[in-house]
């Protein structure tokens, strides 16, 4: 008892130390499997996430529903920064984003995404700040982090047609997040079912990659389990930790 | 002009003028006096045609007649106004209205004619384009640089990629060229100052570095606001002027989504420009005039922020984003009642009032949608299903399910009601899911029966989460 407390408390420091979780909430995704593997217990609030697709365009749209779901569950205005204009507004609104919440800018390249990232950071009472870009260097990635812990704004580098071989570049944000489209249950008749993904946690700052294969964001933006999936063993568990 | 037609020119000698025709009259020139001259005449035009009028040394005004033609009943009898006026005084007019400040200055000067010249709005770009390029205000020994390498007129200068040309006759001749036609805005300095917000400060010593700009755009924003406060306004647009030991101006254009005084948001939009300034030799008076301004309540800052959290500092950061990347650039979207997904969404100003009711819950749409649709290779089946293979950017993708199909028609009542007719008006929408889990939206253009209604081509549109 006695020990554990004091190891909760070296924890914290270290965290406080390295500026991580502390200040600022996190988000919860409410789903005991992932949010036990993230420190804070969710996406961490006043820090900068990595998200990336791959280059099929739907692994790329399964992101952005994933990340509108996020969104969605978190308070205030989101902008959202843009190269060009191939995002489409209403799936958001099935993610359960409310189209009223989103200022997008369409700043037209990825320098241009950063400044714009940085500008909107340094402002306090956002929800969430979302670049698209398609490749970040650690520098950029440094000064979006410390904007983010200032403001305590969450921030997205959504990585666009990101490489699936990629090497491992450093980086400072938090955490690094990959979405990939995965077949959904066959109905038997003419439709679809509820989409499924395939989610990795490729990164995390103080604890291990992992990944999970999960029902698509609804419309209050929450993902779940596959039902006939929940008590199975992780897909992820004999991986190496990167 | 009568000298001219005896081939007298600026710039020949008295002597060479004089032997062309003896019994020329020859008076000194008094560029002090002209000048003079010139603002006489810009007051007059002032009190009579528009609050709006500057002076465009040496030899030209520029009126800006927006919203001031009904007095006249049009913009024609108010040109011809001018011209019989000035023409009746004893000197040679020529007048052009245009959209643009430098597209009237052009034309006034290089389409000759007794008549006013009227450029409607939005032939701009055709006017432009017939004129030599010395038309567009910039130095002749740039304009006769451009001639010698081939551009005799706008038109080419308009279409020739800009990237080497800017490197190698500077930035001016696309400044120039763009205000022409409208895409940078061009402030004219009014002689008569309307009851516009204005403050002034002359230095002791010319500056041309940027942080004493930004240490004098500080207390010049400090003395508008005090302005502005007295009037209960907030700011809209600002302007503000550099003026050079050289005579030049120099100018910037913040503009602002909400109006408002606070002085470190107005100081940090002004900062932000001032890399673009070109000191010269140094600037001796800044002049920072408020040209729109609003009423400004207590309730600032509604609209988007009502719903969540409040943001006081929204606005700001709007502004920021929008002067530093483009008005245009920035935008909510709203849904918009149509049939086409390509038009169901509206681009809003981000600080509109938030009343948008969200899109339907009950049609798919997908995340990510083509600009416009591309072709895809398939291998159909039955007619009214969706294809079991296609081929998209070179990969082929297997369909393990689908659903759909989802017919959209073409909106009859748009293009003088021939839009059902025009191509992509009939489509068939189906959701794939290929067998790796992507789901793609795909369409066949027609309706599978009359082929008026299009070819029975496959298309992606967009993909799913």
């Amino acid at each position: 008892m006695r020990q554990s407390s004091v190891l909760a408390n070296l924890r914290a420091q270290i965290a406080q130390i390295e500026g991580a979780g502390v200040r600022h909430q996190s988000l919860p995704f409410g789903i005991a499997a992932i949010d036990s593997c993230l420190p804070g217990g969710g996406i961490a609030g006043g820090a900068l996430h990595e998200m990336s697709g791959s280059p099929d365009l739907s692994d790329d749209a399964a992101m952005t529903v994933f990340l509108a779901g996020i969104l969605a569950r978190l308070d205030g205005p989101i902008f959202w920064c843009l190269r060009w204009r191939d995002l489409f507004a209403p799936s958001l609104h099935l993610a359960g984003l409310h189209p009223d919440r989103v200022v997008y800018v369409e700043a037209g390249s990825d320098t241009n995404v950063l400044t714009a990232m940085e500008e909107c950071l340094r402002h306090e009472g956002l929800g969430g700040v979302v670049g698209e870009l398609g490749k970040i260097g650690l520098t950029a990635s440094r000064r979006l982090q410390l904007a983010a812990e200032q403001s305590g704004v969450p921030a997205f580098v959504f990585r666009r047609a990101s490489p699936l071989e990629t090497t491992v570049e450093g980086s400072a944000a938090v955490t690094r997040w990959r979405v990939r489209a995965s077949p959904s249950e066959q109905l038997g008749i003419p439709s679809l079912g509820r989409l499924r993904w395939d989610v990795m946690l490729e990164r995390v700052r103080g604890g291990e990659p992992q990944r999970w294969l999960v029902e698509g964001a609804d419309a209050q933006g929450r993902i779940g389990l596959p039902a006939d999936m929940v008590d199975r063993p992780r897909p992820a568990e004999d991986r190496q930790a990167a | 002009m009568a000298a001219r037609r005896q081939g007298i020119t600026p710039g020949m000698t008295v002597t060479r003028a004089r032997s062309l025709a003896p019994e020329l009259v020859v008076i000194d020139a008094e560029p002090e006096d002209d000048l003079a001259g010139l603002k006489r005449l810009a007051l007059w035009a002032a009190r009579r045609y528009s609050p709006l009028v500057a002076v465009d040394p040496p030899d030209g005004l520029w009126i800006d007649i927006t919203g001031c033609a009904h007095r006249f009943d049009g913009e024609v009898p108010l040109l011809k106004d001018i011209l019989r006026r000035i023409a009746a005084s004893g000197m040679a007019v020529q007048v052009a209205v245009a959209d643009t400040a430098g597209c009237a200055h052009a034309v006034a000067r290089h389409v000759p004619s007794g008549r006013p010249n009227v450029i409607e709005p939005g032939k701009t770009r055709t006017a432009l384009a017939i004129l030599p390029v010395h038309a567009l205000r910039i130095e002749p020994g740039i304009a006769d640089d451009l001639r010698r390498m081939g551009f005799e007129r706008v038109e080419q200068l308009i279409v020739a990629p800009r990237a080497p040309l800017a490197k190698r006759f500077g930035k001016q001749l696309y400044k120039r060229l763009d205000q022409a036609l409208g895409q940078i805005p061009e402030p004219i300095e009014p002689i008569v100052p309307p009851s516009v917000p204005r403050v002034r400060r002359g230095l002791l010593e010319p500056i041309m570095t940027a942080d004493a700009f930004i240490q004098v755009i500080g207390d010049l924003v400090d003395d508008l606001i005090a302005r502005l406060t007295n009037e209960g306004a907030g700011a809209r647009r600002l302007d503000l002027f550099f003026e050079r030991v050289d005579g030049h101006f120099q100018s910037i254009r913040v503009g602002t989504a909400a109006p408002t005084r606070d002085p470190g948001h107005l100081r940090k939009l002004l900062s932000a420009k001032v890399e673009t300034v070109d000191p010269g030799l140094g600037v001796e008076a800044m002049t920072l005039i408020a040209p729109l301004i609003e009423p400004l309540g207590p309730r600032q800052g509604e609209g988007l922020i009502a719903a969540g959290r409040r943001g006081p500092d929204l606005a700001a950061l709007v502004d920021a984003l929008a002067n530093r990347f483009g008005q245009r650039r920035l935008y909510r979207a709203t849904p918009k009642a149509s049939i086409m997904p390509e038009r169901e969404i509206e681009l809003v100003a981000p600080l509109a009032r938030a009343d948008a009711a969200g899109w339907d819950d009950d049609l798919p749409r997908p995340a990510r949608m083509l600009l416009s649709p591309e072709p895809i290779e398939v291998t159909a089946m039955l007619p009214d299903h969706p294809p079991a293979m296609f081929v998209w950017r070179g990969k082929r993708h297997r369909v393990a399910q689908a659903d759909g199909p989802e017919r959209l028609h073409g909106e009859w009542w748009r293009e003088a009601g021939h839009e059902a007719a025009m191509p992509f008006a009939v489509r068939d929408y189906f959701q794939v899911e290929t067998t790796t889990g992507s789901r793609y939206w795909i369409f066949r253009q027609g309706d599978g029966e009359s082929p008026a209604t299009g070819p029975m081509r496959w298309f992606v549109h967009g993909a799913f989460a």
